[in-house]
C-alpha cells in the first residue's frame, strides 16, 4: 500500500508538463516527504547581470515539491491544490549549480496538509530559501 | 510664464515603450513563460499567454501553481521596476540607448513572497497586475493579484517584500 502511494506520487509529478520544461528530477519521495532536483538553466534567469534564478522558477519548485511530500504522506488525499504558499528568499543561488527542494508534510487533518520546504545549491549548509505551505486533501482526483 | 512644449505622442508613446520592453525582455525568465505587458500610461498589465507547457495538473488540467505565483512575481518586480524608472524616463535622465543595449536599471530583489491560491487556473491565457502599497528607500511592499476569463474572480493574490536596488530611489 505504501510503495503504491509513492509510485503514484512519483508518475504523477513525472507527467506534469511544467515539471518537465523545468526538468525536475525526483530524487527521493516517501512518507510524507519529497525531494526534487532542478538544474541550473539560462532560460530561468531572473536578474541577467548575475545569473541568478527567477524566484519564480524556485516557486515552482517549492510548491511541486510540497504536492508531492503531500501525496506521498501515509494519509494521502487522492488529490491536492496549494492553498498557500509563502517563501523566504535567504540569499541567491549561486549561477551554474542545481537547486534542490527537500519537502516535509509535517501535520495532516482530514481537509488541509501542512508542509515546510528549504531550497539548497551545493552549499548545502546555507539555504537558499525556505517555504511554507498549506495543502487540500481532496477526498478524490 | 509658458510651459514648455510637450513631446509629440510618438516621442512619448515610443520612449515608455523602448523601456518597458527593455525591462521586461531583458529577464529571460520572463521571456521562458513568455510574459508580455500592456501599458496605459503608467499602468502595467502582465499577460501569460497560454501554452501545454504551464500545465501542472493534466488530469484537471490546471495551471501550475508555481507558474501561477511566478507570473504575481514577474509581474511585482516588472512593476517595482518600472515605478522606480518612471520619472528618470519621463524627464529624460534616463538614457534609452544604455537600456536598448542591454544596460538595465538593477532590479528589485524578493525578500519574501507570499501566494493565496483562490481558484484553479484554467488551460487560457492569464493576466495580472500589481500595486505597490509601499515604497520606501530601501523595501517596497507590493500586493499583487491574477485572472482569467473575469477581474472580479481572481485566481490568486500575493503579497511581497522586495529590496530596492541601491543607488535608486
Amino acid at each position: 500500500m505504501t510503495s503504491d502511494r509513492i509510485a503514484h506520487a512519483r508518475s504523477f509529478i513525472d507527467q506534469i508538463p511544467q515539471a518537465r520544461a523545468l526538468g525536475l528530477e525526483i530524487l527521493s519521495i516517501g512518507e510524507g516527504r519529497a525531494e526534487i532536483r532542478m538544474p541550473w538553466s539560462a532560460d530561468l534567469v531572473g536578474d541577467p547581470e548575475t545569473g541568478v534564478i527567477h524566484g519564480g522558477a524556485v516557486s515552482t519548485l517549492m510548491d511541486t515539491c510540497g504536492g508531492a511530500a503531500t501525496l506521498a504522506h501515509p494519509a494521502a488525499p487522492a488529490a491536492t491544490a496549494t492553498m498557500s504558499l509563502r517563501i523566504d528568499y535567504l540569499r541567491g543561488a549561486t549561477p551554474g549549480q542545481a537547486i534542490t527542494a527537500q519537502a516535509e508534510c509535517h501535520h495532516v487533518t482530514r481537509s488541509v496538509a501542512f508542509v515546510r520546504a528549504v531550497a539548497l545549491d551545493e552549499d548545502t549548509r546555507r539555504p537558499v530559501a525556505t517555504a511554507t505551505g498549506t495543502f487540500t486533501m481532496e477526498p478524490s482526483a | 510664464m509658458s510651459r514648455p512644449r510637450p513631446d509629440p505622442v510618438q516621442v512619448v508613446k515610443q520612449r515608455r515603450d523602448t523601456a518597458l520592453r527593455a525591462l521586461a525582455s531583458g529577464v529571460p525568465y520572463v521571456r521562458f513563460l513568455d510574459i508580455n505587458f500592456d501599458r496605459r500610461g503608467d499602468e502595467l498589465t502582465a499577460v501569460m499567454s497560454y501554452d501545454d507547457k504551464l500545465i501542472g495538473n493534466p488530469h484537471l488540467p490546471a495551471l501550475h501553481g508555481g507558474v501561477t505565483a511566478a507570473l504575481l512575481e514577474v509581474t511585482s518586480i516588472i512593476t517595482l521596476g518600472w515605478t522606480v524608472i518612471w520619472e528618470d524616463l519621463e524627464s529624460g535622465a534616463l538614457s534609452l540607448d544604455a537600456l536598448e543595449a542591454g544596460r538595465l536599471p538593477r532590479l528589485p530583489k524578493t525578500i519574501d513572497f507570499t501566494v493565496d491560491y483562490l481558484r484553479s487556473g484554467l488551460p487560457r491565457d492569464a493576466y495580472a497586475r500589481a500595486r505597490v502599497t509601499r515604497q520606501g528607500r530601501r523595501y517596497a511592499s507590493v500586493h499583487a493579484e491574477a485572472w482569467q476569463d473575469n477581474r472580479a474572480r481572481p485566481i490568486a493574490q500575493a503579497v511581497a517584500h522586495f529590496l530596492m536596488p541601491r543607488g535608486q530611489t
